[in-house]
């Protein structure tokens, strides 16, 4: 992971997560989008499916865990560009209930 | 055209197919970087049966969720990439620990065991409730077996407190072989 996959424009955190994303990956994709939450005052959290081909409930976990630290001062998760299979795996999770799907 | 069970037709494959026994194990370090070997490793092994997309999708998540849940709860091995940057830190111990990967084909059904030698589950009931995880610091989820059993057809848990836990899971392939056969 790269610089480059986070950025925060205006305050929203991009997140542009990777290929796959499994627990190997998942602590440093949770530690650096906390580490940007509290330190660029982020209200909302987006994050890119664009590149990503597998997720397993790792990436569940990312999710949930940024909604509870940012939903709590009013701010909303987006899941954009998921593929067939991702939207799959956020609809079975019930993600698709609290984080706004956007292709 | 209807083809008979070992008669010799243009769509052969498909038959030999349905008759076919394979199997294998293998066993490797309970580290996270093993995570993504072991979901390609069965997807290798079931690619010759023809599955669709969605199938080897699925059984990749359900193969990734038991050998995280055997790294990480049976073994304690909780460290992934970066978690202190971009090594593990020197005085953490790692635990020698193996998973071993089972796996059989018979009859158009993948059967998958996926084993540790762990500190085990003490209640397995409480441990596949959707939501519930003894991890929560890790930012987990607690869908692991909620995920194995909705990607899978069958699962079953066996697990002794200080004895490790053995995952069983099955799901009926076939579907792809089918899907080939009609567009010939």
């Amino acid at each position: 992971m790269h610089m480059e996959e986070f950025q925060v424009i205006d305050n929203c955190l991009m997140v542009r997560l990777p290929e796959e994303i499994d627990h190997h990956k998942s602590a440093y994709i949770c530690e650096k989008a906390d580490r940007y939450i509290i330190n660029e005052n982020v209200s909302h959290v987006v994050f890119d499916f664009e590149d990503t081909r597998f997720m397993d409930s790792s990436g569940i976990g990312i999710i949930m865990g940024r909604y509870k630290k940012i939903s709590c001062f009013g701010g909303k998760v987006y899941a954009i560009h998921p593929d067939k299979q991702i939207r799959r795996i956020l609809n079975i999770s019930g993600m698709s209930k609290i984080v706004e799907i956007m292709d | 055209m209807i083809a008979e069970k070992g008669k010799e037709t243009e769509i052969g494959t498909w038959v030999e197919g349905a008759a076919m026994k394979n199997e294998m194990e293998m066993e490797f370090d309970a580290i996270s970087d093993n995570e993504s070997f072991a979901r390609v490793a069965v997807a290798a092994f079931v690619t010759h049966l023809n599955p669709t997309m969605e199938e080897i999708s699925d059984i990749k998540t359900a193969v990734s969720e038991a050998v995280t849940n055997s790294i990480i709860h049976g073994y304690e091995n909780v460290y992934g990439y970066g978690r202190h940057g971009d090594s593990r830190p020197a005085y953490i111990t790692i635990h020698p620990g193996k998973v071993k990967i089972h796996c059989l084909i018979e009859k158009g059904v993948l059967h998958i065991e996926v084993q540790d030698n762990g500190k085990g589950i003490d209640n397995v009931e409480q441990a596949m409730e959707p939501l519930f995880t003894t991890k929560p610091e890790l930012d987990r989820s607690g869908m692991g077996f909620a995920f194995m059993e909705a990607f899978m057809d069958h699962l079953e848990v066996e697990s002794q407190a200080g004895k490790g836990t053995l995952i069983r899971m099955k799901k009926r392939l076939g579907t792809g072989a089918w899907i080939s056969e009609e567009m010939r």
